[in-house]
């Protein structure tokens, strides 16, 4: 599948093969080197030398191919430089008969089509190797099987893209180093890995999640990615129910994108939605999914929100509002995660049960968190829940500093449409 | 891969069993040993004495300084080391669990610095 030559073309066809392959093409070449810094330093290399080469001599036959070859071989290079002992030759040797073999394994039988062998779960395992600090593990998978970016990740994590940085550089040096095997742990310790891998995962929905209106394409790509990555654990872990409860989640969220944004692009919250525009299979794919996760009869987070997510359709759909069983959901998912923003969600269904001035009451308890003044949705629920109460002025400051915290302009007009409806 | 495995235990748990419990202790180290060897893991291993009888020397400004004593003092020393041949982490760390080390007190897996 040749393609017409010029720069437009090849800088799309390489942005195609990056959004496809990129996660395939590291943690194929990392499961050989066990060197990711190395590996996506050459791809980024083989991806510019593309930039340079195809707009001349036209886009290969086989992009990923092209690229595995041109990465092969800054490979080699890198590893040339960095030897310079005596031993080297040996090592080097190694390694370029090492990266051969790979190639031609990966493409023998395909004369057009490379087949690469899917090892990212693999590099996922590696990445949540319990050598590796345990906060790092999530944003390493994110950042080596997707190709995110620090500030991107740090923001997903709330913490700060210099600290995300560093903390990123050590665990791909200990990888390396320590000589972190790439491979799909036995069946007696996946699951303690496994929680690792599912945070990952689900941080790269959120992330991709944030553009619910789809108009940015690595985010709707991200998303996407992560769904995938979550089918992929469930057919190769059907009995581990958080992967299950993990995917029902992120089905359910996924079924509602169409309907947060309304047709002037401005964004809609839940209780405004029009389910006409909610995605019915996927709902009743998520229902099921959830469904055999209980059967295993083994709680846990993503079972829990989940169901969360699972009352609240019914809510909608039903105009069943069992606010009680929510706020008990929450209970259990705050006890599990102790997160910040769990508690933040649950202030908000207490708000429905207990009234405004109980949920303003758990919210002032938070304050103390550092990470939270830097978060919007902190913001967003303290302005709601003094709008209730008629504290007015202190709801509109609320609404301030939380248009000043969002990223997304749809969301940011949202917010200054509820401020500017505040009585005077 | 080449890995250090340093065990680090109290050493004066040692000196206050019973001359059976010592030799049953031992038992565990050689055994482990042995089976290190029959692996082919086997590199090198070495006991070293309690820290009372360290000397710790640093130069400063082309001045030696020789201090009686161990670098720290902490609850549990380095008592000893094996070093094996692993094909990655997760061997050396199957080993490390082996060693009777891990089990009254803590091992400290270390890559060894390919040059």
């Amino acid at each position: 599948m040749g393609c017409v030559e010029g720069g437009e073309q090849a800088r799309s066809t390489a942005d195609a093969v990056a959004r496809r392959s990129y996660g395939r093409l590291v943690a194929f070449l990392a499961a050989r080197t066990r060197d990711v810094a190395s590996v996506e330093d050459a791809l980024a290399e083989a991806f510019a030398s593309a930039l340079q080469d195809w707009p001349r001599n036209g886009c290969p036959a086989n992009p990923e191919g092209w690229l595995l070859t041109a990465a092969r071989r800054k490979l080699i290079d890198f590893a040339r430089r960095r030897r310079t002992g005596e031993n080297a030759g040996g090592e080097l040797q190694l390694i370029a008969e090492e990266l051969e073999a790979a190639a031609a394994a990966a493409v023998a039988g395909a004369t057009r089509e490379l087949q690469i062998p899917d090892q990212r779960l693999a590099l996922m395992f590696a990445c949540a190797h319990p050598a590796i600090e345990a906060g790092v593990r999530a944003p390493l998978i994110l950042q080596v099987l997707l190709g995110l970016d620090a500030a991107m990740i740090a923001s997903a994590f709330l913490t700060s893209p210099a600290a995300m940085g560093q903390r990123l550089v050590r665990a791909k040096d200990k990888i390396r180093k320590a000589g972190i095997p790439f491979r799909i742990p036995e069946r007696e310790e996946l699951p303690e890995r496994l929680g690792a891998v599912l945070d990952a995962i689900y941080a790269a929905f959120s992330e991709g999640w944030t553009d619910s209106g789809g108009t940015d394409v690595a985010r709707r790509d991200l998303a996407e990615e992560a769904l995938f990555l979550g089918q992929l654990v469930t057919q190769m872990l059907p009995g581990e129910p958080e992967a299950l409860g993990l995917l029902a989640l992120m089905f359910y969220v996924e079924a509602r994108r169409p309907a947060r944004r309304n047709a002037r692009g401005e964004y809609v919250p839940l209780a405004e939605q029009d389910m006409s525009l909610w995605n019915m299979d996927m709902i009743a794919a998520a229902e099921g999914l959830l469904l055999h996760a209980s059967a295993f009869n083994s709680i846990g987070r993503y079972q829990i929100e989940a169901a969360l997510q699972s009352a609240h359709v019914a809510r909608r759909r039903m105009g069943d509002s069992n606010w009680g069983a929510i706020v008990q959901l929450y209970d259990a998912l705050l006890a599990l995660s102790g997160s910040p923003v769990v508690a933040i969600n649950r202030a908000l269904a207490i708000a429905e049960v207990e009234g405004a001035p109980a949920a303003l009451e758990i919210l002032q308890g938070l304050a103390g968190d550092e990470r939270l003044t830097q978060y919007q949705p902190y913001w967003a629920a303290r302005a709601e829940l003094l709008a209730r109460t008629n504290a007015c002025d202190e709801a509109r400051h609320a609404y301030e500093v939380a248009i000043g915290l969002e990223r997304d302009p749809a969301v940011r007009d949202f917010l200054m449409r509820r401020q500017s409806a505040l009585a005077l | 891969m080449q890995y250090m495995l340093l065990a680090y235990v109290d050493q004066l748990t040692y000196a206050k069993m019973t001359p059976e419990e010592q030799k049953q202790g031992l038992g565990a180290y050689q055994s482990f040993m042995e089976a290190l060897h029959k692996a082919g893991a086997y590199q090198a291993s070495g006991r070293l004495q309690p820290t009372t009888t360290a000397t710790t020397v640093r130069v400063s400004n082309g001045k030696t300084q020789v201090l009686n004593g161990p670098y720290m003092e902490t609850k549990e020393q380095l008592g000893g080391y094996f070093l094996i041949e692993a094909p990655d982490l997760d061997a050396a760390l199957s080993w490390a669990a082996r060693c009777p080390a891990s089990h009254h007190g803590t091992v400290e897996v270390r890559p060894i610095w390919v040059m």
